[in-house]
């Protein structure tokens, strides 16, 4: 009897407590945005970081009176890394949430799992990270850097005189859709520069991969056989064993360079970076930038991870996919209020040649048909305080190229994005 | 007067190195970056012991000891900042700078360098530097104009055992690059002697390799031998106690340094015993509130320590956040050291090769040699017969699931210096770990010791030539064939009781 008046009285105060809820929802009319990023399984170091920018850029559009005259209200999920839950979660958002806008996915195959979620039920979502490119979909909107604006810049670099003229090419990388592809896109360009294929070697490791030993002995007897560099397209925490063993190896810098694509502050946040200064990276933000835009972005960054208790706070950083989310996110309040509504076809519209002063120090702005944003390319250099140095950078936001010209068959794509493609 | 004059010029001689390096520094903040590397060179190929200092601030980035920081270096100019450096330190006085600067030379030494080389070569007194110096000396000489100064180049080259060595004998093999028939036939030569020394490196480092892996597997498997090898445990949170063996070497690290920065240096061994007590706390007492409710029923025991993993995978990502946590090697642990040209051996995988010898010869000591180890073994063999002659069961299982769980600790401390310490970090070991106990035959420490170094040996022996996505799937189907014909493992343990 007891037991069963206690349940009695719990399942009436929670259905008490769920009233309660919807009704203040219903309060205030809100407009809700989808966060789609992992927060625990092997991504959630990337990706718990992204999700407290989008949250803290949330605030900041509501502190400013929301879009249209209503408040942003965030609905965060929890995709746990496993790539078939994020379709799920994105599904989810869709169709029970209801969401104006979802901002998520790190890795391409999450992108790849939820994009025919989007297309069918025409959701709307933003992309924070640099990719392989080809890829173009109507209902996504592309915030990171396509091959044009990070690889292919990076080897340039690498090639010059200032980045110590590479001859040799190792190609090391995660093995996975976008390691593999901007591989390709690599060959195909050194080939271009007249780069013989004995003088590239490409190499893969599982997600994950922790003993570099044997690939850091490859990459010295390698390099023995002229002016080398290493473009890495190693993802994930697997980079912090990469850059120990380069250190405790002795491969420097001055002798040969490791350009990183999937390495930013973040994830050198783990590492002592004494032995690395010098390495590089090539991406279209780094903290260190000096802009009053930047400047701003980063202490707003700091106070609110120190107001919010996030772990780590007192050593908070910024990196470029972070500020991919936040300018994808007022991008997208303007577009809606452009359109006055939130309805996707009409931000769609709204949302080609959209402008935004970012924290990189350009005005960006979101190409009128190709769902790409122009953006500088930098070359940063890392520093003995976990920091980058910016040693090359455009002197314009360049456009994407998401069909990259060094893939063949590229040339018949279309040039405005496409369903199903 | 001519006494006020001496005076006069002598100050203004012991002001000239400062008066020189001023404006030197001066020059060089006012270059332009392809004037700057210029102004390199120069300074490399005539050294003055003035410029030290200025070399020295230049390469942290500073025009002078006490000046901010405010130059921007790239690669290309650090590059050639190192070499200026090296050449000034041709002159300094101890031999020991003079040989560590002779050796970079001898990678990195421009032709500019060619006079100030021969210079020192001759003029050297200390035979090892002298050596050095003749090597470096040997690889701008090939492309001499005389062709008894390649000949004697090329042979020097050939004894040295350097890989760059092979790069440039290699060219001379054309006809249309080197003239001589004679040098070219020599070129030969060296090249297969430097080829061959180069081989026993390449081989040498991979047996290192496979023996710093199968450390760092036997490390993982081997507090997992004592709970699943002799309890019998499924304990699938055994990599969380990994896990918190590396979060406790952190938390260490913080304290020492907030409380002992001068203990820094020696963190990590702070951390040993803290990790093994954090480690065999939590295990003794999931032990006593879990596990010990579950002895006999595997499958109950799996899930339960499933989800004990998983709890403490969350409690840690709620404590410390999601994001790995920094854990720096002591600069006893940093760098490596130069055994053969091409092989460098870092130290913390040799500590870590003697950390996982020393931890398993200890175990084996407190189970062969101790009466806790006594009683264990009596335990695991027959339980009702040892609880009959007055063995406390309870509690050995209690202390000897502890020490497994302790054991894991110890070996996260080690996997720390080398590895991500995150809340995920047991995950990636688990497998690894049961394998190597599985392989090495259930209940035996010794068949463990053998799976771990066998199985590194293997996969590194595989990597180079199938590439590490390969290796791991062939290991592992390798490993499968194996148990399909030997389920016991290499080591079986012998007896009429087993359950």
């Amino acid at each position: 009897m007891k037991r069963r008046s206690l349940i009695k009285a719990f399942t009436l105060s929670a259905s008490i407590a769920a009233l309660g809820l919807t009704w203040t929802v219903q309060a205030a009319e809100t407009i809700k945005v989808g966060i789609l990023h992992s927060l625990s399984g092997t991504m959630a170091i990337s990706e718990t970081s992204l999700k407290d920018v989008a949250l803290m850029t949330i605030d900041q559009i509501n502190a400013k009176g929301g879009v249209n005259g209503k408040l942003l209200e965030p609905v965060v999920v929890d995709p746990a890394s496993n790539w078939p839950l994020f379709a799920e979660k994105g599904r989810q958002l869709l169709t029970q949430d209801k969401v104006a806008v979802v901002f998520g996915c790190w890795t391409s195959v999450s992108r790849k799992s939820v994009l025919p979620v989007f297309e069918e039920l025409n959701g709307l979502l933003f992309y924070p990270v640099q990719y392989e490119g080809e890829e173009m979909s109507p209902n996504v909107f592309y915030t990171g850097a396509a091959p044009n604006q990070q690889a292919i810049p990076a080897v340039e670099y690498l090639m010059s005189e200032d980045g110590g003229g590479a001859r040799r090419f190792f190609l090391l990388g995660t093995d996975y859709v976008y390691p593999r592809t901007t591989n390709k896109i690599l060959r195909a360009f050194l080939h271009s520069k007249g780069v013989a294929d004995k003088d590239i070697e490409e190499v893969y490791t599982p997600f994950g991969h922790a003993d570099y030993q044997t690939i850091v002995a490859n990459i010295k007897k390698f390099s023995a056989g002229g002016k080398t560099a290493v473009v890495s397209t190693v993802n994930g925490d697997s980079n912090v064993p990469f850059y120990k063993e380069l250190a405790n190896q002795g491969l420097k810098a001055t002798e040969v360079p490791v350009m990183a694509f999937s390495v930013g502050e973040e994830e050198l946040r783990g590492i002592d970076t004494k032995p690395l200064v010098g390495h590089l990276a090539a991406w279209n933000y780094f903290e260190s930038l000096d802009n009053p835009v930047n400047q701003k972005f980063v202490a707003d960054w700091k106070a609110y991870a120190k107001a919010k208790g996030l772990p780590g706070a007192d050593k908070a950083v910024t990196n470029d996919p972070m500020e991919a989310t936040y300018v994808g996110m007022h991008l997208w309040a303007q577009a809606a209020q452009k359109a006055g509504s939130t309805d996707v076809d009409k931000v769609r519209e709204a949302l080609a040649g959209q402008s935004f002063e970012a924290p990189s120090g350009f005005t960006l702005t979101m190409d009128k048909t190709n769902h790409h944003l122009h953006k500088p390319v930098m070359i940063g250099e890392i520093q003995d305080d976990g920091q980058f140095d910016v040693v090359w950078q455009t002197e314009a936001p360049l456009r994407a190229q998401p069909w990259s010209p060094f893939i063949p068959g590229n040339e018949q794509r279309p040039q405005h994005a496409v369903k199903g493609q | 007067m001519p006494k006020a004059l001496h005076r006069l010029l002598l100050c203004l001689c012991l002001w000239l190195p400062f008066a020189a390096q001023a404006s030197d520094a001066q020059d060089f903040a006012s270059a332009s970056a392809n004037d700057r590397a210029r102004l390199l060179q120069e300074w490399a190929a005539q050294p003055d012991p003035a410029r030290l200092g200025l070399l020295g601030s230049l390469q942290q980035g500073r025009l002078g000891p006490d000046q901010p920081r405010t130059l921007r270096l790239n690669n290309r100019l650090r590059g050639l900042l190192d070499n200026a450096l090296a050449s000034q330190r041709l002159l300094s006085d101890d031999a020991q700078v003079r040989l560590q600067a002779a050796q970079h030379l001898q990678r990195r030494a421009q032709p500019t360098q060619l006079g100030l080389l021969e210079r020192h070569h001759a003029a050297e007194t200390d035979q090892a530097v002298h050596a050095a110096l003749g090597l470096a000396l040997a690889n701008l000489q090939l492309v001499a104009a005389e062709p008894s100064v390649r000949l004697a180049a090329v042979r020097l080259l050939g004894e040295s055992g350097d890989p760059l060595a092979r790069t440039r004998l290699q060219a001379l093999l054309e006809p249309a690059v080197e003239s001589d028939e004679g040098v070219r036939t020599a070129a030969r030569t060296s090249l297969d002697q430097v080829e061959r020394k180069l081989l026993i490196g390449e081989l040498l480092g991979q047996a290192f390799s496979g023996l710093s892996l199968g450390s760092v597997l036997l490390l993982a498997a081997l507090g997992l031998a004592i709970t699943f090898g002799l309890l019998g445990v499924i304990n699938m949170a055994h990599g969380e106690m990994l896990m918190l063996g590396a979060y406790s070497t952190y938390g260490v690290q913080i304290l020492v340094q907030r409380y002992a920065p001068g203990a820094l240096e020696f963190y990590p061994l702070l951390a040993l015993p803290v990790a093994f007590a954090v480690s065999a706390g939590v295990g003794m007492l999931l032990e006593r509130t879990v596990i010990r409710h579950l002895y006999g029923r595997p499958l109950e025991t799996l899930l339960a320590t499933w989800g004990i993993s998983l709890i403490l995978i969350q409690a840690v990502r709620l404590i410390f956040g999601a994001q790995n946590v920094e854990v720096a090697n002591p600069g006893w642990l940093s760098g490596g050291v130069q055994v053969l040209p091409n092989l460098v051996l870092p130290w913390s995988r040799i500590v870590i090769i003697g950390f996982a010898l020393c931890v398993a010869l200890l175990t084996w000591l407190l189970l062969n040699r101790t009466r806790l180890g006594l009683n264990v073994r009596a335990v695991t063999q027959n339980r009702n017969m040892a609880a009959c002659c007055g063995v406390p069961t309870g509690r050995v299982d209690m202390l000897a699931f502890g020490l497994g769980c302790g054991i894991a600790g110890l070996g996260g401390v080690a996997l720390s210096q080398i590895g991500n310490v995150g809340p995920d970090l047991g995950q990636s070991y688990i497998i690894d770990s049961f394998l190597v106990v599985v392989l090495g035959g259930v209940g035996q420490l010794a068949g463990s010791l053998w799976a771990a170094f066998g199985l590194g040996v293997a996969n590194k022996l595989l990597e180079p030539q199938i590439g590490a996505v390969l290796g791991k799937i062939l290991i592992l189907a390798l490993i499968i064939l194996f148990i399909q014909k030997r389920p016991q493992g290499l080591f079986a343990l012998k007896g009429r009781v087993i359950d």
